[in-house]
C-alpha cells in the first residue's frame, strides 16, 4: 500500500467510523441511563431514513424533510417509551430484548407495507453535490465530508449536554442511583422518556445523514445493530466517549481490512472484539 | 401429564381430519404448488416473479375451463433451512404436479434435495446457482431465468472489443457473486486479458469506499462487478460519488442496473451490463406482455415478472399439448423440454440441462433507462458443468 493511499483509507476510516458513533451513541445512551437494551435501535436507523427518503420525494427539499423526520422520530420515541418501554422498567433484560426484538418485526412489516421492497435512493443535496479533488482520478464527495462534520458537532454537542448541563447532571445522576434521584424530588419519570426519545432520534438522525450515501433497503436496520453492538461492547456499555473511540477504532480496522484481507474483514472486528474483552471485560471505557 | 394425553390425541386426530378433507376437497385436476419469498428482503423478486406466473395460469385457473388448475402457494421468506420442509409438504401432502418457485439459489439447493429424481417437475424462476442446471441437473428440474454463468460471460468479450486490457473485478463472496466473476474471467483471459485484481468482499457488506478509493489508485482500464438490490443500488453511488464515474468504465452483470435505476439516478448514466433481458426490448412479445401486465397489475412488470410468466407459458404449453394429462411425468418433462417459449425478452429453448438457451443483450444506461446496444451473444447455452443428462 502506497502512503498516498494510506492516507485515503485513513480518511475512510474516520469518516466511517464517525458515523458508526452517531448509530450507537443513542444506544449506549439508553442503555448506560435507563439500562434498557434497545434491539430495535436500528429499526430507527431506517424508520429515520425511509422518511426522509419519503418527504424528499414530497417536499423535494432535503433540508426540510430531514427537520421533518427528525421531529416526528423524537415524538416516536417519546410514545414507544410511554406506552412500551415504561413498562419494563422492572422487570430483567430478557423482557427487554423480547419486546424490543418484536418492535423490529413490526417496524420491518410497517416499512414493507407503507413503502413496498424495492431499494430507494436520496440523491445528495444540491449544495453538497459534486467532490474535491482528491488523487489523480478520483475525488472526495463534500456531502461526506458534511457528513463527518455533523457527526463529530453531534458528539460535541453531547459531550456539553451530559458534561455542563442540568439536564446532564440529571443523566448522570440517574446513572448512578435512580432511587436517590426521585427522593430529591426529580421527576424521573420524564427525564426517563426524554433520554429514550433522544436516543430514537439519534438513530433517526444518523439514517437521515446516512440515506445520500446508501441505499434504502428493507433490513438495512438490522444490518448497522450488529456493527453498533460491536461499537457499544468495545467501548464499555453505557459509555459515550466509549462509544466514540470504539467506533473509530471499528471504522479503522474494518477500512484496512477490507482492502488487505477481505475475505477475512467481517471477522476481524470481532476478533478485535474479543481481544478488548479478554483484556477488560467490560469494554474500554467501562465505569 | 392427562392434559398433554388429550392434547396429543387431538393433534394426531385434527392431522388425519386435516387430510381427509384435503383429499375430499381436491376435485381440481393439476396442482402447482409455489414457492417464493413473499415476506423478508426477497419479497420484491418474489412476489414479481409470482405476479407474472400467475397472469399466464389466468385463463385457467378458474373453474370455466375444462382443466382447472389449483395453485398452493407457500413462501419461503427466502430462508434456505426451511426449504426441504415446504418442498417435502408440497410433494407428499398435496401431491403438485409441478412446483413453481424460489427466487432464492441457497433455497433452490434446498427444494432441489427433496425434489431430484420425483414425481414433479419443478420449474425455477429466477435463482442462478450454476448446480441447479449443472452438476445437480435432473431431468424433473427446468429453469427459465439464467444461469450464473449467462450473464457475465459474454460480458468479457465486450471488454477486449473496448479494448479494456486490464480489469479490477469485485462481488460479494457468495455463489451468485463468485460464479459472475469466474464467468467473466473465462472469456476475458481466453481473449488475453488480464485481471488486475479480484475482491470478494463478505457478503452482505456495503461498505465500499475502501475498495473504490484502491481501484482508483490501481487505475484499471475497466472494472466489472456483480452486486444487486441495494448493495448494486449504493455501489453505483459510491462509484459515482468518489469522482470514478466517465474516468474508469464501470461494467456489470445485468442485475447492477435491476430495479435499481431509480435509486441510483444520475450515478449509473453510462454504466454497461450485460442480461438476457431489458424492460425496452423492442420484441413485440415484450410489448404486449408489459401492457396486459400494466393493465393487470397496476404497474409494469420487470425481469423477474418475465422469468415467471416464461415458467407459467412452460406449464401452460405443456398441459395443452397432452391434452390436459400430467399423470405421466415422463411424458410432462419430454413435452416441456422440447418447447420453444415465445418470451417477453425473445423466443429461447431449453438446453440438454433444461437451462435456457437465449440471446444476452448488451445494455448501456442512458436517462435512467437501460437501452439496448446489442446483441452480446446469440442463442447462448450454459456449459451445463457436471450435467450429465
Amino acid at each position: 500500500m502506497t502512503t498516498e493511499l494510506f492516507f485515503v483509507q485513513l480518511i475512510n476510516g474516520i469518516q466511517y467510523g464517525l458515523l458508526l458513533f452517531l448509530i450507537a451513541s443513542g444506544l449506549t445512551l439508553v442503555f448506560g441511563v435507563m439500562g434498557i437494551l434497545n434491539l430495535a435501535h436500528g429499526s430507527m436507523y431506517m424508520v429515520g431514513a425511509y422518511l426522509v427518503w419519503y418527504f424528499v420525494t414530497v417536499t423535494g427539499s432535503f433540508t426540510v424533510s430531514a427537520v421533518i423526520s427528525a421531529i416526528i422520530a423524537l415524538t416516536l420515541g417519546i410514545l414507544i417509551e410511554r406506552v412500551l418501554i415504561q413498562r419494563l422498567y422492572n422487570r430483567n433484560h430478557l423482557d427487554q430484548v423480547l419486546l424490543t426484538i418484536g418492535m423490529i418485526f413490526v417496524f420491518n412489516s410497517l416499512q414493507s407495507i407503507l413503502f413496498g421492497n424495492d431499494p430507494y435512493g436520496v440523491a445528495v443535496p444540491g449544495a453538497l453535490g459534486g467532490g474535491i479533488p482528491f488523487t489523480d482520478n478520483s475525488s472526495y464527495p463534500i456531502y461526506r465530508i458534511f457528513a463527518a462534520l455533523i457527526c463529530v458537532a453531534i458528539a460535541g454537542a453531547l459531550y456539553y449536554v451530559v458534561r455542563s448541563t442540568r439536564l446532564g447532571m440529571l443523566i448522570r445522576a440517574g446513572e448512578s442511583n435512580r432511587e436517590m434521584v426521585e427522593a430529591l424530588g426529580v421527576n424521573i419519570k420524564s427525564l426517563y422518556t426524554i433520554v429514550f426519545a433522544i436516543g430514537v432520534m439519534l438513530a433517526a438522525v444518523s439514517g437521515i445523514i446516512a440515506a445520500p450515501m446508501r441505499s434504502i433497503v428493507p433490513g438495512m436496520g438490522e444490518s448497522v445493530l450488529i456493527t453498533c453492538f460491536v461499537v457499544v461492547v468495545i467501548g464499555g456499555m453505557g459509555s459515550i466517549t466509549g462509544a466514540f473511540v470504539g467506533a473509530l477504532l471499528v471504522g479503522l480496522i474494518s477500512t484496512f481490512s477490507s482492502v488487505l484481507m477481505p475475505s477475512m474483514s467481517n471477522m476481524i472486528i470481532y476478533i478485535f472484539m474479543i481481544l478488548v474483552l479478554l483484556v477488560k471485560p467490560q469494554g474500554l471505557f467501562a465505569k | 401429564m392427562n392434559k398433554f394425553k388429550t392434547y396429543f390425541v387431538m393433534l394426531v386426530l385434527g392431522y388425519f381430519m386435516s387430510m381427509a378433507t384435503n383429499t375430499a376437497l381436491a376435485s381440481s385436476d393439476i396442482k402447482i404448488g409455489v414457492m417464493q419469498p413473499l415476506s423478508g428482503v426477497y419479497a420484491g423478486p418474489g412476489q414479481s416473479g409470482l405476479d407474472g406466473f400467475l397472469l399466464a395460469l389466468k385463463p385457467y385457473t378458474n373453474n370455466s375451463h375444462q382443466n382447472s388448475i389449483e395453485v398452493i402457494t407457500l413462501d419461503t421468506e427466502a430462508k434456505p433451512a426451511r426449504a426441504p420442509e415446504l418442498a417435502t409438504s408440497l410433494l407428499m401432502q398435496h401431491k403438485a404436479d409441478f412446483i413453481f418457485g424460489p427466487a432464492h439459489s441457497g433455497v433452490a439447493m434446498g427444494m432441489i434435495k427433496v425434489l431430484r429424481g420425483k414425481d414433479t417437475v419443478m420449474i425455477i424462476p429466477n435463482a442462478g446457482a450454476a448446480a441447479a442446471t449443472g452438476s445437480l441437473c435432473s431431468p424433473n428440474i427446468f429453469r427459465t431465468s439464467f444461469s450464473s454463468w449467462q450473464p457475465s460471460y459474454p460480458m468479457g468479450k465486450v471488454a477486449l472489443d473496448k479494448g479494456y486490457k486490464d480489469v479490477y473485478l469485485i462481488s460479494w463472496n457468495y455463489g451468485m457473486g463468485r460464479e459472475s466473476l469466474e464467468a467473466f474471467e473465462e472469456s476475458f483471459e481466453a481473449g488475453g486479458g488480464n485481471v488486475v485484481k479480484k475482491v470478494l468482499m463478505p457478503f452482505p457488506s456495503t461498505n465500499f469506499q475502501p475498495h473504490i478509493s484502491d481501484i482508483a489508485a490501481q487505475d484499471p482500464d475497466a472494472v466489472f462487478v456483480f452486486f444487486a438490490g441495494g448493495g448494486a443500488a449504493k455501489f453505483v453511488k459510491d462509484y459515482d460519488a468518489m469522482g470514478l464515474r466517465g474516468k474508469i468504465p464501470l461494467l456489470g452483470s445485468g442485475f447492477l442496473t435491476e430495479g435499481t435505476l431509480e435509486a441510483q439516478g444520475e450515478a449509473a448514466e453510462g454504466v454497461l451490463t450485460t442480461l438476457h433481458y431489458a424492460e425496452q426490448l423492442d420484441v413485440p412479445k415484450n410489448l404486449e406482455f408489459r401492457e396486459t401486465f400494466h393493465t393487470e397489475y397496476g404497474h409494469y412488470p420487470d425481469i423477474y415478472a418475465v422469468q415467471g410468466y416464461d415458467a407459467g407459458q412452460a406449464i401452460i404449453k405443456t398441459i395443452n399439448l397432452l391434452d390436459g394429462d400430467v399423470s405421466d411425468k415422463q411424458a410432462v418433462i419430454n413435452t416441456m423440454e422440447k418447447l420453444t417459449i415465445n418470451s417477453p425478452r425473445g423466443d429461447f429453448t431449453f438446453s440438454r440441462a433444461h437451462n435456457p438457451v437465449q440471446n444476452i443483450y448488451l445494455r448501456e444506461v442512458k436517462n435512467g433507462v437501460n437501452v439496448v446496444a446489442s446483441v452480446a451473444a446469440e442463442a447462448l447455452e450454459d456449459p451445463a458443468r457436471g450435467c450429465k443428462l
